[in-house]
């Protein structure tokens, strides 16, 4: 278990009035100030906002109510989910200063469960990285072992659940950038059902793509956490209508009868550390009573190729907003395209460029059916193959990850070597189903391994019904590397 | 049908109108904020209207309803649509990107009869998001070259706009005016816009291409900034005559944005093709398709009110006049037809009643205020010949500066007593008497010179003279 206090016994205790909300707050800021100057998970912390709130939370109880399933529990905002006073960059240059004039709706959710924002986190600029690397404010450092990054893009996130700043922290997945720096940094992510959370308030980087999830110590927590934030919104039109689920009803059923797939014809790639983790894990669910059933899905292969196509499609557009004319970063210039260019180019780093650069030529005159059209259609192609993997299992398993947490600067050299990050996290958000990452052991160097599960839309109860088999599992697996 | 064709030198003009209508909801296409035009700039705003991080769009529902409505005017089918962002930077633009209908629009395929018979394609009409509005200040005379800054008003971003493009049908530029006012009666009549062209919630670009009758079309030029009706006309028979005397000269067109200028009459190039803005639409993925129920189609269209092509042709026959004739197109535009029906339920004449009405009902609305009754009394005593129609025109004034009243005794105080056939004929030998050269030339055959004696009659008899009946004397004594 866990050095840090779970979500769930924070809120338990300060809503039964054991324990004040200020004095976890105070806890949580005391860790801050220990090791954020090493770690730099924040773009920028409110205490002042936050012990104001974790009062108010104390209030409540005292006059005898309750604030929420999420009672005095601090909460780390990616650095891309806006805040309405409070500035939200997405740590780039070109937001610098921009404070949002309202909430986004994840962020009004967690206030009326009694969670107590401290601050936002750093991240890729815009999302786009697999290392915190890119951020414009400087690279967030892995909790276990600062010499490695915490993956990305929601590295700072990450890391502060692994620091223990905060037991639960809030990322953002487009193509990975949850699942990826939880396995890294060796906590529990996830990426929900797109359309589950409301995007409504999460600056866009690939609008079909992009989904908001929770980082915490435990599935529990998770679970916990989703029933707050899932839901439907009428201020985002993808959201869905369905109703909820318990998310915490099945996490003690263990998986006896559950059909658990092995994809056969998954890319290769995965460091042997990783693979054997993953083996184990498998075996574990098999010696708990599921099947391990082989199944195909012969477009995962192709999911990167189309991503790097309709992701950076997306973003030239998501993107086009920052001109200089009404927020954020201007640098004058003589007329209004030569002032565009030149903020524009001031403004953005070079991996939020390239893509720019990357979803305009995909999107052009001439060439939009060579490589948008086609990424739509190996897109169907993915749903279709993954539909029928889904009628043979009930959850698939994969590495989060085809590593453990690498070295600052090694795979910043080449753009390419740091997307093969994303290879088994990119395929559910093309079809929009959910997935999580789950800690289970460690591989080289003593470094977690995450393991990938994968569920149809709208299957996260059984997602973390098998995770959290993983999770007790993973609590006798022998300490060390997996060898 | 009227062959309104117009030729110049042996080429025709072939003429296509897009149509920008801003739709009458109470909000945005895509947020809560008001749509309201002349308020104060920029406070018909949102975090959507913005294009702040994070906002996402909404569709109006009454919007589509509206487009709907638009789309069923206009006989198209209604089908499952989808909606799109075109690229481009402009500063009052605040996400850089439209989000329109470009694959799938909503209305495809209909039509538009215009009062002379003539029939005009719609090959779509699709729904899309108005931008904000420029002003650009200092030097420049209000264009952005040479302006020292400009100023963005954000209460037209988002605001709900139907494009309704006609395929290319129109021939002439009295057939362009028709079609615009024709589509303008429409949108009226169904309540989706005001369409105030002066104030820019009806807008109309013209694609225009000339050849000779009967070949390939032309290279096209599209023409911007036509913010009238007449300038419609106006625009498109400069911009076809200028593409005749291009081609005369032996040049060839080429495919153009121009600006017309209403000032020198002239069409101006804003850009050439290839200068165009590659526009990378792709589907808008903030947005879900709508596919409209048959049942929702189906209670739209049951809700339209009469089209005005319906009741000109109701009227005209009624009235025994012709469905292009002023008078009806008048009444129509107005609303007065019920009006006019009533005067013949009345008892009156709905003939005689739609010609007064042309002239002393311009200022009065759908609800005349004069009873009906008492304009089906005057047309009754103007058919039994006891007015004439200058004198009933007389009692009319009288009869609606009173707010109503008995047209005969009106008649009465007026001293208009009706002539009887031996008084004319006597005046008729004296206009003889006083005007033999137009006698002459009259009973020659010469049509025109009936003027010069009726004027005299009418003047002898200051204006009493039943005029139709002076005709029928001279005719008959000729």
């Amino acid at each position: 278990m866990p050095p840090f206090s779970t979500a769930s016994e924070i809120a338990a205790r300060v809503r039964s009035g054991d324990l004040k909300a200020v004095d976890v707050l105070e806890q949580h800021l005391a860790r801050i100030d220990a090791r954020e100057t090493e770690i730099h998970a924040f773009n920028l912390v409110i205490a002042d906002a936050a012990r104001q709130q974790a009062g108010a939370v104390d209030a409540i109880v005292a006059a005898g109510g309750d604030p929420g399933p999420l009672a005095g529990v601090p909460v780390a905002l990616k650095d891309n989910m806006c805040t309405r006073g409070v500035p939200t960059t997405c740590s780039s240059k070109i937001l610098a200063g921009w404070k949002p004039p309202y909430d986004g709706t994840v962020v009004s959710l967690l206030q009326r469960a009694g969670a107590v924002a401290i601050g936002k986190t750093n991240l890729d600029e815009f999302a786009m990285g697999s290392s915190t690397e890119n951020s414009a404010f400087g690279p967030t450092r892995n909790p276990l072992d600062t010499d490695l990054v915490p993956g990305g893009s929601s590295g700072g996130s990450a890391a502060a659940v692994a620091a223990g700043f905060a037991p639960l922290s809030f990322g953002s997945d487009t193509g990975g950038s949850i699942r990826q720096p939880a396995a890294l940094c060796g906590v529990v992510g996830v990426k929900p059902t797109y359309g589950r959370v409301s995007r409504y308030g999460l600056v866009a980087f690939a609008s079909s793509l992009d989904q908001i999830g929770p980082f915490t110590h435990t599935v529990a927590d998770a679970a916990l956490a989703l029933q707050v934030v899932c839901g439907h919104d009428p201020h985002d039109s993808t959201s869905i209508a369905e109703p909820l689920p318990d998310y915490s009803a099945l996490l003690e059923r263990g998986v006896e009868g559950l059909r658990v797939g092995r994809i056969t014809d998954l890319p290769a790639g995965a460091d042997p550390d990783v693979a054997e983790r993953i083996e184990q894990a498998f075996d574990a669910l098999a010696a708990a009573g599921a099947t391990i059933v082989d199944v195909e899905v012969p477009a995962f292969t192709y999911g990167l190729t189309a991503y790097y196509i309709i992701a950076p499609a997306e973003a030239s557009s998501n993107l086009a907003r920052y001109d200089g004319v009404r927020y954020g970063l201007r640098v004058d210039a003589p007329d209004t395209h030569a002032m565009y260019s030149a903020t524009r180019a001031a403004g953005f780093g070079d991996e939020v460029k390239r893509r720019i650069l990357l979803g305009t030529y995909a999107l052009s005159a001439g060439y939009y059916d060579a490589y948008y059209g086609k990424a739509l259609r190996i897109r169907r192609l993915m749903a279709d193959d993954f539909a029928k993997a889904y009628a043979q299992a009930d959850v698939l398993l994969t590495p989060s990850s085809p590593s453990v947490a690498f070295p600052f600067g090694s795979k910043t050299a080449d753009p390419f070597a740091m997307y093969l990050c994303d290879t088994y996290t990119i395929p559910a958000n093309l079809t929009g189903e959910p997935g999580m990452s789950v800690p289970f052991g460690t591989g080289q160097n003593d470094l977690p391994v995450g393991v990938q599960v994968l569920a149809p839309a709208l299957g996260e109860p059984v997602m973390l019904q098998v995770a959290a088999e993983l999770e007790r599992a993973a609590t006798n697996l022998a300490v060390g590397s997996a060898s | 049908m009227t062959d309104t064709r117009w030729t110049h030198d042996g080429y025709e003009m072939v003429v296509g109108l897009e149509v920008h209508v801003e739709l009458a909801t109470k909000t945005k296409l895509f947020s809560a904020s008001p749509n309201r035009f002349g308020d104060e700039p920029n406070t018909n705003i949102d975090p959507v209207t913005l294009g702040l991080p994070g906002a996402l769009p909404v569709l109006n529902k009454y919007a589509v309803e509206l487009a709907m409505r638009i789309g069923l005017a206009l006989n198209c089918t209604v089908q499952p649509c989808t909606f799109a962002r075109k690229n481009y930077f402009y500063p009052d633009m605040p996400t850089s990107y439209q989000i329109s209908q470009y694959e799938d629009p909503l209305n495809v395929d209909g039509w538009l009869d215009l009062p002379d018979g003539s029939r005009v394609g719609i090959e779509r009409a699709h729904m899309e998001q108005d931008a904000g509005k420029s002003t650009h200040v200092g030097g420049g005379e209000g264009r952005v070259h040479g302006a020292e800054h400009s100023l963005i008003d954000l209460n037209r971003a988002g605001v709900p706009l139907v494009e309704i493009v006609s395929r290319p049908d129109i021939r002439s530029p009295e057939q362009a005016r028709a079609y615009v006012n024709e589509l303008r009666a429409i949108l009226l009549a169904i309540g989706a816009s005001d369409a105030k062209m002066e104030e820019g919630s009806m807008r109309v670009d013209a694609n225009v291409s000339v050849r000779r009758p009967g070949a390939e079309l032309g290279t096209r030029c599209e023409i911007k900034n036509v913010n009238s009706v007449r300038s419609v006309g106006r625009a498109i028979e400069y911009e076809a005559k200028r593409q005749i005397l291009m081609l005369e000269a032996g040049e060839s067109i080429r495919q153009q944005t121009r600006h017309w200028d209403e000032g020198d009459g002239r069409t101006h190039t804003l850009r050439d093709k290839e200068d165009a803005d590659d526009y990378r639409y792709f589907l808008e993925p903030d947005l879900v398709p709508v596919a409209p129920s048959a049942e929702w189609i189906e209670e739209v269209r049951a809700s339209l009110p009469v089209l005005p092509a319906v009741r000109r042709a109701r009227l005209a026959e009624a009235a025994g006049l012709a469905a292009d004739s002023e008078a009806v197109g008048a009444i129509i535009d107005r609303g007065q037809d019920d009006y006019a029906f009533t005067v013949q339920a009345a008892g009156g004449d709905i003939g005689r009643a739609v010609v007064h009405m042309k002239e002393a009902f311009a200022e009065m609305g759908a609800e005349p205020t004069l009873p009906a009754a008492d304009l089906a009394g005057l047309t009754t005593l103007e058919i039994e010949g006891k007015l004439t129609a200058t004198q009933a025109k007389t009692v009319l004034g009288e009869l609606i500066e009173r707010g109503g009243g008995d047209a005969a005794a009106v008649a009465a105080e007026k001293g208009f007593e009706a002539m009887d056939t031996s008084e004319l004929e006597s005046m008729v030998d004296d206009a003889i008497a006083a005007q033999p050269d137009a006698w002459e030339k009259f009973r020659g055959g010469e049509a025109k010179a009936m003027g010069a004696l009726v004027g005299h009659i009418m003047k002898a008899s200051r204006g009493q003279a039943d005029g139709k009946l002076v005709t029928q004397i001279l005719n008959a004594r000729k």
